[in-house]
């Protein structure tokens, strides 16, 4: 009963914020060159990287193509539903309209987090599926059922924590009111994604795996696809997922009663 | 008397949007921090030792970045935001109507912020000797002052490129996306990532005739003492700004011909 309601609401909800972005066509073309040119970008840096040096940080090119592939789809989520909808809480703070979302018969969590959608960012993230194949193909992956559900699970669980990162800085808008450049910083340190962990020297390597698990989001999937990942590293990473979900959760409920609204 | 008079509308911009800028500093300070990427950058380049191959020391080359970071600091523009902003709310209008260019309450605006941001990248630039003390150095006079100019250059070429972008939001409305298109060439070619020197030698010349090198390789090789042409980078950089200018008057006399406000 409840889950057909929550579904019903968000057919709405694409419906609406489906129909608005396709007023901006050009936008969309415009993000999709971007999207590609992005792509290239990196790749291009990787071949520099790669240049006088068969290997980085003990992965090979191909190998490093897969992180591409895999930060290319989490990016491409992350614009199509996280950047758009966290960004609105600002707004909703700032202007007072956070009562409004607060007052409806509906999670406020479920209405801000899902409320719009990019559609630009399916583009890109049809562009990082485009790549994990290619790169399945060139590292002669052979696909079977426990390596699939293995390399499901640890990139919703990427997903997962991605999404707990932007949602808990947002919520800190609450007391801050401003947090655009929070979120710059976080694009920032999440551009380590792109770049196996073990490139980096262990003192980041221990910041990006304790403070910021931005070494789970990206490298450990990409281990699995390359058949490197032990079960512990995986198993952690469900745990770090559901602790950071858990967490974001309640903050947003710990945050929410000291949300006195704008002008009162 | 009209220089005067010029002089006091800047200085009173200026003191108006450098107080405004104050209000902001912890959104300053988070800016600034959102652009260590450089640093991440050099601990894979020195981590890997790949700098062996295009022959630039590891001394040599954490100056490089951290030049790279401080030139980023100081050229980082997003007029194209505040005007996309101001135009979609109607604000341009009452700009207009002043006897004063709009685009130099913006430039007023950057100069102001980049003032407010100098204390927090000195801070940055302070823990990053901490962590490599073999890297300090200090340029000469001369080497500093032509430094701060080629800086400056970079950040008029950036402010003039992204001025007639936002000048489409005459026609478009929604300017920013391809100011994010733009964004991508200078991410991956100003040499913030990897230096320009190190790119293959079949793309290098190509490069060089864009004006993405000047923006942030040539300030930054200057600054911290690594190999380059002076004379032709800052000749470069004056090149581009000629050319570019007049595009400007161009797009800003037709734009505001075409201008309609919101509502009326």
């Amino acid at each position: 009963m409840n889950s057909r309601k929550y579904l019903k609401v968000y057919k709405k909800f694409l419906h609406t914020s489906l129909a608005s972005e396709l007023e901006y066509k050009t936008n969309i073309l415009v993000d999709l060159i971007t999207a590609i040119l992005s792509l290239i970008g990196s790749i291009f840096l990787l071949t520099i990287f790669f240049q006088n040096n068969g290997y980085i940080g003990g992965w090979k090119f191909e190998q490093a193509l897969i992180i591409q592939a895999i930060y290319t789809i989490l990016n491409g989520i992350t614009n199509t539903w996280f950047n758009p909808n966290l960004t609105e809480i600002v707004k909703h703070i700032r202007e007072g309209t956070l009562d409004f979302v607060l007052l409806k018969p509906i999670d406020s969590q479920f209405f801000i987090s899902l409320k719009k959608i990019n559609p630009s960012g399916f583009l890109e993230i049809m562009l990082g599926f485009f790549l994990l194949f290619f790169c399945i193909r060139i590292n002669q992956i052979n696909l079977n059922l426990s390596f699939l559900t293995l390399s499901l699970i640890t990139i919703s669980c990427s997903i997962c924590i991605l999404y707990s990162l932007w949602f808990f800085i947002s919520t800190t808008t609450i007391w801050f009111v401003k947090t655009w450049n929070a979120i710059e910083v976080l694009r920032s340190f999440l551009y380590i994604g792109r770049f196996p962990l073990n490139s980096f020297s262990f003192s980041l390597r221990i910041f990006f795996s304790v403070f910021i698990p931005i070494a789970f989001i990206t490298t450990i999937p990409s281990e699995v696809f390359l058949g490197l990942s032990q079960l512990w590293k995986i198993l952690l990473e469900v745990i770090v997922a559901t602790v950071f979900l858990i967490t974001s959760r309640r903050f947003w409920l710990f945050a929410l009663k000291f949300y006195s609204s704008a002008s009162s | 008397m009209i220089s005067n008079l010029i002089n006091r509308k800047i200085f009173t911009l200026l003191k108006v949007q450098y107080s405004n800028m104050l209000e902001y500093r912890v959104e300053i300070a988070l800016w600034a921090i959102s652009g260590i990427i450089p640093f991440f950058m050099l601990n894979i380049w020195t981590n890997n030792n790949l700098n062996e191959s295009i022959n630039i020391s590891d001394i040599m080359l954490s100056r490089y970045f951290l030049c790279a970071f401080f030139v980023r600091q100081f050229s980082v523009v997003w007029v194209v935001f505040s005007f996309e902003e101001d135009s979609l709310m109607g604000k341009v209008s009452p700009y207009l109507i002043q006897p004063l260019n709009p685009f130099f309450r913006y430039f007023a605006q950057h100069i102001a912020e980049q003032i407010t941001r100098f204390p927090f990248a000195i801070i940055i630039a302070f823990f990053f000797f901490i962590f490599n003390p073999e890297s300090i150095w200090t340029p000469n006079l001369g080497i500093l002052l032509l430094s701060i100019l080629s800086t400056f250059l970079s950040f008029l070429i950036q402010f003039l490129i992204q001025s007639i972008i936002a000048c489409l939001c005459f026609w478009t409305e929604k300017a920013s996306s391809i100011e994010r298109l733009l964004f991508i060439p200078t991410l991956f070619l100003s040499g913030l990532l990897a230096p320009v020197v190190s790119f293959p030698a079949y793309v290098k010349p190509w490069i060089y005739l864009t004006p993405f090198p000047y923006l942030i390789d040539f300030p930054a090789n200057l600054l911290s003492g690594n190999e380059t042409n002076i004379s032709g980078g800052l000749g470069m950089q004056i090149l581009w700004i000629l050319l570019l200018f007049p595009l400007f008057k161009k797009i800003w006399s037709k734009g505001t011909k075409k201008y309609t406000a919101m509502g009326s």
